[in-house]
């Protein structure tokens, strides 16, 4: 393997990333791009962030033995990396601590974050009240409609939440709506953003505060079983939390990185959310990347039982994993995401998000094509708490 | 020269201002395009800012966003925008029609067909919101090679030595974006759009355009004061907006010559 050092400066994984943005913001990112790269090399920034991971958050996430489910599945041994466990329950906090630092290191006062299920959007207002900053958090009407729950954990924590009516009023709209705030504040204000998407330097600077994720999960593995895994497994959407466990491993041989996509109602139905597996290149939210478009160019609508997924786009440095062939992207369509979602629940004793179901349907997919001695480490990204009112709905019943 | 040159060097020598309207192609439906362009012409527009439709309109506040969302309703995407501008060439061969949009529906036309179908279609220039100079050296080189005028956005918070860097690529004008914030967004801080005017033409050998947060054709005087022309979008998009359907093309014409008539006191 070829020594990996992307992004380039100007935030290229080959052919994509970059910085696509009205001129209003070069400046911003700029300056964001200087003050990570000071970040990133000051000690006292890494230790902070570290102290936090590991006394805010509960770090490290443990890695799980699912033993009964792996024995049903009858092949390979399906290990679980626990990002569940994690204060607010799912891998985000990890990159909104890190993004907080920073804000606070450029005297920022006032945060803004988008959402789509609300995951991002409580753990951007978690951190801003840890901090003690104003925090925004805009979301899609529809997705306030479909995730209550957490618009009132976020507004418990101290958060604003605007509804965003435009577009297709879900993530991308969201989206759009907080860029327009930073151009709008920009001075003032930083932007938390969500995934490892958006203009450089986020795509690079949320996978660095992701890849503890990976990082701890190679000690974790030569600790517990001398070994590492055969495959990585982890759902996509943005694609943080698959970054973050894949990046510590592409410069390891012999292990497969696998990103799973949400193949909604299935790909041929047209009705998905999997760039990478049926989309084409273009440009959107201020990157180069795989989307989903029609001829014309325009951004088409996604479908997926999970909103954390329900995204056009992907993250850059997926796009070129893809091209590059270091890691494989498949789909995974609804009714296969809820299976394994109901497995787990009842053979492990663990409710996952519908988002992780993904990565497990996935590997509930291969572990019995392969012998008993091989590993798959799922990323177990988030818990399922916030879901149980799509599945009740989903299976018929009110709660 | 280019139309867009030729025209202003004509300005120029009659000592006048350039009247820029906006209108959103495909708003409100696609056969009203080319009718409310030669309105926007008869009302005394120097040059059309015909916006190209997308999903997702980052840089555009709520009024040009519900303007793309009617136009696409109705399936409009840049090949019919293009038809769009050769129907209005027809009886229509000296104001120029500057292309303003984003950067996906121009990636998945493709830069070399996209150049060549504009050009032919007698488009004059393309801003495109979200190809700053660093994304976009190749798309301007085929824009010049095809004689399209590319235009680049400056905000008020491009520092001095990226203003010279970007005037260098720039041609036909460039677009001084007058405010932090979308399009459409409340005030404008005519002292510091004078500052900051003043600093781009020391670096530009351009004719400077001023747009985003101009609403009234005082406010249009007093900017084209420092400016060579003057921006209007979201202001037009809401006459067309509010307008019943057979008053639109007379609401339009009669808000442009209001402006006209401001800028030529």
């Amino acid at each position: 393997m070829q020594m990996y050092d992307l992004p380039d400066a100007r935030g290229h994984f080959g052919p994509y990333g970059g910085i696509y943005v009205a001129e209003t913001l070069m400046a911003a990112l700029d300056e964001l791009a200087r003050e990570y790269e000071a970040a990133r090399h000051d000690p006292d920034f890494q230790a902070e962030f570290h102290h936090e991971l590991r006394h805010y958050v509960g770090r490290p996430s443990p890695i799980y033995h699912a033993k009964r489910w792996s024995e049903l599945l009858g092949g390979a041994q399906i290990y679980l990396k626990r990002e569940d466990l994690n204060h607010t329950g799912a891998h985000k906090i990890n990159n909104t601590i890190g993004q907080a630092l920073l804000a606070r290191r450029m005297g920022k006062k006032r945060v803004i974050a988008e959402t789509g299920a609300g995951q991002h959007g409580v753990a951007s207002a978690t951190v801003a009240a840890r901090y003690g900053m104003e925090c925004v958090v805009y979301m899609g009407a529809e997705d306030i409609k479909r995730q209550s729950p957490n618009v009132f954990r976020m507004k418990l924590l101290g958060a604003t939440v605007v509804g965003v009516e435009s577009g297709s009023k879900t993530l991308k709209d969201a989206l759009n709506e907080a860029m327009r705030d930073w151009v709008t504040n920009v001075e003032s204000t930083f932007y938390i953003l969500g995934t490892a998407a958006g203009p450089h330097p986020y795509p690079m600077l949320v996978r660095d505060f992701q890849c503890v994720i990976g990082d701890e999960s190679k000690v974790q593995m030569a600790e517990q079983l001398g070994r590492q895994p055969d495959a990585v497994i982890a759902c996509v959407g943005g694609g943080s939390n698959a970054i973050g466990i894949f990046y510590p491993y592409i410069a390891v041989d012999g292990v497969r990185l696998i990103g799973v996509e949400a193949g909604g109602n299935g790909i041929a139905s047209g009705q998905h959310a999997a760039p990478l597996s049926a989309g084409t290149p273009g440009v959107l939210h201020g990157f180069r990347s795989y989307l989903m478009q029609d001829a014309n160019g325009q951004i088409i609508e996604t479908h997926s039982v999970s909103a954390g997924l329900d995204y056009p786009g992907v993250g850059p440095e997926h796009s070129y994993l893809k091209d590059s062939g270091r890691a494989e992207y498949v789909s995974i369509d609804d009714d296969e995401a809820l299976a394994a979602f109901h497995n787990l629940c009842r053979y492990e004793g663990i409710i996952p998000a519908l988002e992780s179901s993904h990565a497990l349907a996935h590997a509930a997919k291969i572990a019995p094509t392969m012998s008993k001695d091989r590993i798959l480490l799922v990323n177990l990204s988030g818990r399922g708490d916030k879901d149980i009112n799509t599945v009740a709905r989903i299976s018929g019943i009110e709660l | 020269m280019s139309r867009i040159a030729s025209t202003f060097a004509a300005l120029k020598a009659a000592n006048r201002k350039a009247l820029i309207p906006f209108i959103t192609a495909g708003d409100p439906a696609p056969d009203r395009t080319v009718p409310l362009m030669h309105a926007l012409v008869e009302g005394g527009a120097d040059i059309i800012e015909l916006g190209v439709p997308f999903s997702d309109p980052m840089a555009d506040g709520p009024t040009i966003q519900r303007a793309s969302e009617r136009a696409l309703k109705h399936g409009v995407g840049l090949k019919d925008v293009l038809a769009m501008t050769g129907e209005f060439r027809k009886t229509n061969t000296s104001t120029p029609v500057v292309l303003m949009g984003y950067a996906n529906p121009i990636e998945a036309m493709g830069w070399d067909g996209f150049c060549t179908a504009a050009k032919q279609a007698g488009v004059d220039g393309v801003l495109t919101v979200d190809y700053p100079p660093e994304e976009s050296a190749e798309f301007a080189a085929k824009c010049a090679a095809a004689g399209l005028d590319n235009i680049y956005l400056l905000a008020p918070t491009t520092p001095e030595a990226r203003v010279a860097a970007i005037t260098r690529l720039a041609r036909g004008f460039v677009y001084y974006v007058s405010l932090k914030g979308v399009t459409g967004a409340a005030t404008l801080d005519l002292s510091e759009v004078a500052a900051r005017v003043g600093m781009i033409r020391g670096n530009a050998g351009l004719p400077v355009g001023v747009g985003f947060g101009i609403r009234d054709a005082e406010t249009a005087r007093q900017v084209a004061e420092v400016a060579d022309a003057v921006v209007i979008g979201s202001r037009i998009v809401q006459e067309i907006e509010t307008s019943a359907p057979e008053a639109q093309l007379d609401n339009v014409r009669n808000f442009v010559a209001g402006v006209r008539a401001a800028l030529d006191r």
